[in-house]
């Protein structure tokens, strides 16, 4: 079965976390794991988060999170219309931030690296940037309780 | 309702929310660097016993707080974190600056 859901919400912080609780919702009925809804729960805040600080300076606008899932495979794609980024390499290295004034720890893209089966960003100054990730659900390893 | 943030004996006991993401952490770490200055704290310790989510803002948190008071030799402590904020802790190397314990 292919289901899919559009979410288009204001970048503000109180945003946060609706959009983490609003995708954890939808992904249910795929019966993930408690660890891979933490692991997607995750790598939304990261991403929406980012778009929050970095692409809007928490001045508001735009954020468009679409989902698609497809068996057993979460496409998802985080989008925003700020203002982007000149170097996506340099962005996704762990400890790498702009804003160490605000603390932020720079390890935003390595925690949905980390959390995710796949990663893409695009990004283009003055344009926006849209974060593609891919997870597989329902893929932990079956533990047989009676062992 | 108990007092989240308790200075005894120069440590400072943070009672951390369930949610630890970038709306919470500033206000966290404001509210502590407040307590750093004012009550004489020397060491700090963060309590995830009420934590069931943190993104990579909790880092900040953590590694901002540790900057403060590790050039006066304090240390920040880290109890009752599950396996989940472990490993979150661990990826970002902050398991080599603060003390973690069961």
């Amino acid at each position: 079965m292919r289901n899919r859901m559009k979410l288009e919400l204001e970048a503000w912080p109180e945003n946060e976390g609706f959009a983490r609780v609003a995708v954890a919702a939808f992904i249910t009925s795929l019966n993930p794991t408690m660890e891979e809804i933490s692991d997607v729960k995750t790598a939304v805040s990261e991403a929406v988060t980012n778009a929050v600080i970095h692409a809007y300076e928490e001045k508001g606008g735009t954020i468009v999170i679409r989902c698609d899932l497809e068996g057993e495979l979460l496409h998802m794609e985080i989008e925003d219309f700020g203002k982007g980024m000149e170097n996506v390499e340099q962005a996704m290295e762990p400890l790498f931030t702009t804003r160490p004034d605000l603390e932020r720890s720079g390890m935003g893209f390595a925690f949905m690296e980390a959390f995710m089966d796949g990663l893409e960003v695009e990004s283009e100054p003055g344009k926006g940037t849209t974060v593609i990730m891919e997870k597989k659900l329902g893929s932990a390893p079956w533990v047989d309780s009676e062992e | 309702m108990e007092e989240a943030y308790k200075v005894i004996d120069h440590y400072l006991m943070i009672r951390l929310p369930e949610e630890i993401d970038h709306r919470s952490s500033s206000e966290i770490s404001r509210r502590a660097d407040h307590l750093i200055l004012d009550k004489d704290v020397s060491h700090v310790v963060f309590d995830f016993s009420d934590t069931k989510f943190m993104d990579s803002s909790g880092i900040g948190v953590l590694a901002g707080r540790y900057r403060k008071i590790s050039c006066f030799g304090g240390k920040v402590y880290v109890i009752h974190a599950d396996s989940r904020i472990r490993r979150i802790l661990k990826m970002s190397g902050l398991t080599n600056l603060v003390e973690i314990m069961e």
